[in-house]
């Protein structure tokens, strides 16, 4: 039973990795960049939250949904400013630019909010649900966090598949210069993948910090680097690899707590990483990609 | 790769710090400001006190309350003087030893005689070494590693030393009967934290404490999510968890646990001080939580009431911390020292640093963290422990 609880606690934990994760793995999909400032914009999602529902007393689902209009505006904007001017650049440049944007986000948070972190009210209504005669407690927070992962990947899946935008992004993922020849809108694309990752990346703030509810201008930064690993684990660049390889890392980092050692559980969970690579250098639903020389 | 970068930055700071130093004499600029402020005589000297406490990145929190804490008691010596006694300039290290360093050259530069700082260990015990080299007196509020005292004999805390808390929690814990099976939570990433869980286990094992649950602990990378921990205790039958670390942590140890129904007593050091402060926190989950600590805001004396009352006026009514009062403290001690003619501002820094060592090792100071409190030979405090009680959004004083 004690399994079970430490296995659930995994799965809710690996929900909010595969959250962030998608937001990594489609603009490294479809942008070819690693935004590492993507961790950072949960940050400011988070703190959007706290103040409308904790300080302001908004409806929690009216206060999520407008952390998601900001996260996506500002996204759209980093985006806009920070690396389209880069889109012919050599990828180390975007890479140290988006480092440069990750700590942009943190100053300006620590100077609007300071860096004393605040304790973040959960936006889940739900009470804990007890099981077996009170053997097995599973908080509200943890049933919602896995619910919203599953809907948020399939609605995802069925508009990347089934949608015209979606077949654009999947398009310019393909091959950039062809999907521009065809008549896709590149710059639009990819604006409005950074939009759609953004917004997610509200979600994950609000589901993290319910979850944990510490929060301060580097809230972001950790859960955002064990999601860059949980997207590398499933696959960069695959949505379903980003569900999977978060999952699983939640699962394995939680289930080495438990059982063998909270000192050794980031050790663990890196070294399994280090396995599946050598394995698999994709990861585990990576395609594999054939460089032309 | 972040860590690449901070690195990189770091050493172009230290460059264009090298650059502007320069070659300002040091006694120098202090005889400078001293002819600038003073009318004459030379009992209006000023001192110039330096210090170094992070007050960007994540130990923010500690820099800025020590910051404040040094800036009142500063502005409340001049303001009754009549006249500039002491000049506060205050450096960030962002709890980094490397920048640590880079303040404290900043700092001599611009002519510090004394040094109160830094707040975090790591930091101190980068500075403290240099100190010594120097002959520069160094009171630390809140640097509570052991090592920092013991680098050499100008060094002084204003704060306990870790193990000497982890001592007295296992003490106070077995007089009172408070549990008897105990479950421990550490930060294992930080010396404060494990400083003290080591003490405290040697303790509890010389005592016979029945510690269940020893292993519980996280690091500064991974401690957003500390809920696995609580369960560990709660599944060991845990009914006393002691918690050495800091309140932003502890805040969330209590939220994990009154999620999963777990209802033990909650046991804290010093770090606790500042949990009824965190933005948001719902402060019942506090209830009958106990801390081992030197200061109460809630204090009743004189003493406290004054400085809360100045430090609540002076910045926006934040209620101030352990870390605000030891600070405060500090500077209180050097004022003492001054005005038992122990010194005088137109010493040298090291002919201050050899007065004070010598002043300190033999005075009793009271301030806002204990009274009658001496240092020993090593620069270590003597402060008589207070175990406090939370009671609806109170300290209470625990008997």
């Amino acid at each position: 039973m004690q399994f079970l609880s430490y296995l659930i606690s995994g799965i809710s934990l690996g929900s909010v990795y595969a959250l962030i994760a998608l937001g990594y793995t489609m603009v490294y999909g479809i942008a070819k960049m690693l935004n590492f400032a993507h961790g950072d914009i949960i940050m400011i999602g988070s703190y959007v939250i706290f103040f409308a529902f904790g300080s302001f007393g908004w409806n929690p689902i009216v206060a999520v949904l407008f952390s998601m209009v900001v996260c996506t505006i500002l996204g759209v904007v980093i985006e806009r400013i920070a690396y389209r001017p880069l889109r012919e650049a050599p990828s180390l440049a975007v890479l140290i630019t988006a480092i440069g944007v990750s700590y942009l986000l943190q100053q300006v948070a620590q100077l609007l909010w300071t860096s004393n972190a605040k304790s973040f009210t959960s936006v889940v209504g739900f009470q804990k649900v007890t099981l077996f005669d009170g053997q097995l407690t599973i908080s509200g927070e943890t049933i919602v966090t896995i619910l919203v992962c599953v809907v948020i990947m399939v609605a995802l899946t069925l508009f990347v598949n089934h949608t015209v935008p979606g077949h654009a992004m999947l398009a310019v993922s393909e091959d950039r210069g062809a999907a521009q020849l065809m008549g896709v809108n590149v710059n639009a694309t990819i604006s409005l993948t950074f939009a759609i990752g953004s917004a997610l990346a509200a979600v994950a703030g609000a589901l993290l910090c319910s979850s944990y509810p510490s929060l301060s201008p580097t809230t972001g930064a950790m859960p955002g680097i064990k999601a860059f690993v949980a997207a590398v684990f499933g696959g960069i660049g695959s949505i379903p690899g980003a569900l999977i390889g978060g999952i699983l890392l939640g699962i394995i980092e939680n289930l080495s707590k438990a059982y063998i050692s909270t000192q050794l559980s980031d050790a663990i969970v890196f070294a399994v990483l280090i396995v599946v690579l050598l394995v698999k250098p994709t990861g585990l639903l990576g395609k594999k990609v054939n460089v032309k020389v | 790769m972040k860590k690449f970068v901070s690195g990189m930055l770091a050493a172009v700071m230290a460059l264009s710090l090298a650059a502007c130093s320069g070659n300002t004499d040091t006694s120098s600029a202090a005889q400078d400001s001293q002819a600038a402020t003073s009318e004459g005589s030379a009992s209006q000297a000023t001192i110039k006190i330096g210090g170094i406490g992070p007050t960007t990145g994540g130990n923010a929190q500690y820099g800025n309350a020590v910051k404040n804490g040094e800036k009142l008691a500063v502005d409340e010596i001049n303001a009754a003087a009549g006249y500039t006694v002491f000049e506060l300039q205050f450096e960030d290290d962002e709890s980094d030893p490397e920048t640590a360093l880079n303040a404290y050259n900043a700092l001599k530069d611009w002519g510090m005689q004394v040094l109160v700082g830094p707040v975090t260990s790591d930091p101190s015990l980068n500075v403290a070494s240099k100190c010594v080299d120097d002959n520069m007196f160094m009171l630390t509020p809140s640097a509570s590693a052991e090592d920092v005292a013991l680098t050499g004999s100008n060094i002084f805390q204003m704060c306990f030393t870790d193990p000497n808390q982890g001592v007295v929690s296992a003490n106070y814990i077995k007089d009172n009967n408070l549990g008897s099976n105990i479950g421990i939570i550490y930060d294992s990433s930080d010396p404060y934290s494990t400083g003290i869980y080591t003490a405290f286990m040697a303790e509890a094992q010389q005592l016979g404490l029945n510690i269940v649950v020893s292993d519980a602990s996280f690091q500064a990378d991974n401690k957003s999510d500390l809920s696995v921990q609580v369960q560990n205790c709660q599944d060991a039958g845990a009914d006393l968890v002691f918690l050495p670390i800091y309140y932003n942590e502890a805040s969330q140890v209590l939220i994990a646990a009154d999620r999963i129904g777990y209802d033990p007593v909650f046991f804290g050091c010093d770090g606790m001080d500042g949990i009824l402060g965190v933005e948001g926190f719902d402060t019942s989950l506090a209830d009958g939580l106990m801390m081992l600590c030197p200061f109460s805001a809630f204090g009743e004396d004189e003493t406290t009431t004054t400085f809360v009352n100045a430090y609540k006026a002076a910045y926006n009514d934040e209620t101030p911390n352990q870390f605000a009062a030891d600070a405060y403290d500090c500077v209180y001690a050097i004022y003492q020292a001054l005005q038992d003619g122990a010194i005088s501002a137109d010493m040298s820094s090291s002919e201050m640093c050899d007065a004070l060592t010598s002043a300190f090792t033999t005075m009793s100071f009271d301030g806002t963290t204990g009274v009658g409190q001496t240092w020993d030979e090593n620069g270590m405090i003597s402060k008589e422990p207070k175990v406090y009680t939370i009671e609806s959004g109170a300290y209470v004083l625990a008997d």
